[in-house]
């Protein structure tokens, strides 16, 4: 899977309360969600989101609490795929389920600026930075982890395993 | 093997595993909420299973918006009532029943040895009874009710022996501040927390469900505690599996902590891992004070409050808001004389819920407000304004504050 796309930068430890605010958690609806996304750090990310972006953030991304609420919401508002340093591991697993790709590159932060344009390898595990011509290692996905985002989501792979027609 | 690979080795019927390893487990309790729960029954219809793998191994708890704060909050209580009726779940706690993680232990679901997951981060709680939970998402709660298996990578493995005695009204929770501001909010990632020591053994189950409940602040997977006598009584269980981690364990760090010397500890805002002594804070101006949540809203922890509260008054101006955090917490307090001090002294006692700790109802905070909360997170915007502050620190710091109207060291107050 490759995954092109300008990014759009955040910093360390960006929580789930500011990816989705507690109070949104009562909307069902993904794209009313999604209008809501990231509004704790930037209320005008939903509309530079919308055109797609990848999102090139620091350590321990996506900390906080359990809501599949959060991937969803960047999902649904246009984020194609997540890079960061680490992410915390309810958000990592809530992606890949929801079939949101995230990927880990170490020291990542530093080296992609707002706007840049990226290209995401996730079977080879690598980020490339169009812009500033530079290409970073990233950390492979496992072969059943990409299975599922293959599927496009935890629900489709289950189907797939259990024969669901 | 310690004893989360052991606990792990047991739920995916292999005799060893090492860190990194991934193994899929047979899960013995799954738990959704209010908020968490209607997606899980979205995804569970999506994926086109007609029925739960077992009824009586899940557990639903309207809890975080409790009673019903909107109206379509009540729409979310509905869609639940209603799977667990058609699913002949009898295992629904309703409005009142009190905070998924109490609601777990008191209802029976949390054995030493189990292997718990719940679609809310904070699941990581009954690791104070030796058994492996941790926090999922609602798909992976759903995948669970179809088929009583997950995907888990098994932790390496940080063992934190903690020694001495506290010092009056300093707690468990000032321990675990401590902890996190020292690891900090990402050191511990995917990783397990394992508490020894004699500090632990002596702790009460309530501290220890302190201590487990916050290793997520860390990022860690799960926080566990051999389970003993303490444990044991307090689940009242008649016999349970005394798992216990091998003396030539694995652990990928130990790290020893002598709390004799340890003062109440507060985390500033906007970050867990911000840590400082109460003393370095003590001018912070308070409008509101919270004494409840997963993290301290148990018996122990109203009685510390009581004991600090008693004879006093709340600080005109300020609000303090005290949630037990279940219908038994509450029922307890009620018959100690607990929420009449509490109460005399100018607290506003509300039902069992999660309430103001995420921003749900019951007591949120208007910009540029201050709170101290027993809770466990002081992410912006997480109680309400995103220019609000939030410090946490221990309920007998809240319930100190809460009479000065500034962060207070509890110990300066009884002086």
């Amino acid at each position: 899977m490759i995954i092109s796309g300008k990014a759009v930068k955040f910093s360390d430890n960006v929580d789930t309360d500011v990816i989705i605010p507690s109070k949104y958690l009562v909307l069902l609806d993904p794209n009313e969600l999604a209008r809501h996304a990231m509004e704790g750090l930037d209320p005008g990310f939903y509309e530079k989101a919308r055109r797609g972006v990848i999102l090139a953030a620091g350590k321990n991304f996506g900390c906080g609490s359990s809501r599949e609420q959060a991937p969803i919401a960047l999902k649904y508002a246009g984020v194609k795929c997540v890079i960061a340093e680490s992410f915390a591991r309810i958000f990592y697993r809530n992606a890949i389920n929801i079939g949101l790709p995230v990927i880990e590159c170490e020291n990542v932060s530093g080296r992609i600026a707002d706007g840049d344009e990226l290209m995401v390898d996730l079977e080879n595990g690598f980020v490339k930075n169009l812009t500033k011509n530079a290409t970073f290692q990233a950390t492979k996905l496992p072969p059943f982890i990409m299975q599922i985002l293959k599927d496009g989501g935890l629900i489709e792979n289950l189907r797939r395993r259990l024969g669901v027609k | 093997m310690n004893i989360t690979e052991k606990i792990l080795a047991k739920a995916s019927n292999q005799k060893t595993v090492s860190p990194k390893e991934i193994v899929e487990a047979n899960v013995d309790a799954v738990m959704v909420n209010d908020l968490t729960g209607p997606l899980a029954v979205d995804s569970f219809r999506k994926i086109g299973a007609k029925k739960v793998w077992d009824p009586s191994k899940i557990a639903i708890v309207l809890d975080h918006l409790a009673p019903a704060s909107s109206e379509k909050a009540a729409e979310l209580h509905k869609i639940l009532r209603k799977f667990a009726e058609e699913q002949g779940i009898p295992g629904l706690y309703d409005v009142g029943e009190g905070v998924c993680h109490q609601v777990m232990v008191e209802k029976g679901y949390v054995k030493p040895g189990a292997l718990i997951v719940g679609a809310d981060s904070h699941t990581c709680t009954y690791g104070a009874f030796g058994a492996f939970s941790t926090g999922i998402g609602s798909t992976e709660a759903a995948a669970v009710f179809a088929t009583g298996k997950i995907w888990l990578r098994v932790p390496e493995t940080i063992r934190i022996d903690v020694v001495g005695l506290f010092h009056s009204y300093v707690t468990p929770k000032d321990l675990i501040l401590h902890i996190i501001g020292h690891i900090g909010a990402d050191g511990a990632i995917y990783k397990s927390i394992e508490f020894t020591g004699s500090a632990v053994r002596r702790m009460s189950v309530e501290g220890r469900m302190t201590l487990c409940n916050m290793v997520v602040e860390m990022g860690a997977k799960n926080g566990i505690i051999e389970p003993d006598e303490t444990a044991i009584k307090y689940l009242r269980l008649e016999s349970a599996e005394m798992v216990k981690s091998d003396p030539d364990a694995h652990y990928e760090k130990v790290l020893e902590i002598d709390v004799s010397s340890l003062e109440p500890q507060v985390a500033c805002p906007h970050s867990v891992d911000n840590v400082k002594p109460v003393s370095d804070v003590s001018d912070v101006e308070i409008d509101q004070a919270f004494i409840g949540s997963c993290t301290n809203g148990r018996i122990e922890d109203l009685r510390l409050a009581a004991q600090i509260l008693r004879g006093k008054n709340v600080k005109k101006g300020v609000r303090l808001l005290i949630i037990p955090a279940s219908r038994m917490v509450y029922l307890q307090a009620l018959r100690e004389g607990l929420i009449e001090t509490l109460m005399e002294a100018g607290a506003v006692v509300c039902n069992p819920t999660c309430g103001p700790c995420l921003g749900g109802h019951l007591g949120l905070l208007a910009e540029d407000e201050v709170c101290i909360s027993s809770s466990n997170r002081n992410f912006i915007g997480r109680m309400g304004s995103v220019k609000a502050k939030i410090y946490l620190a221990s309920p007998a710091t809240v319930a100190a504050s809460a009479v000065t109207g500034k962060i207070t060291d509890p110990r300066m107050l009884e002086a």
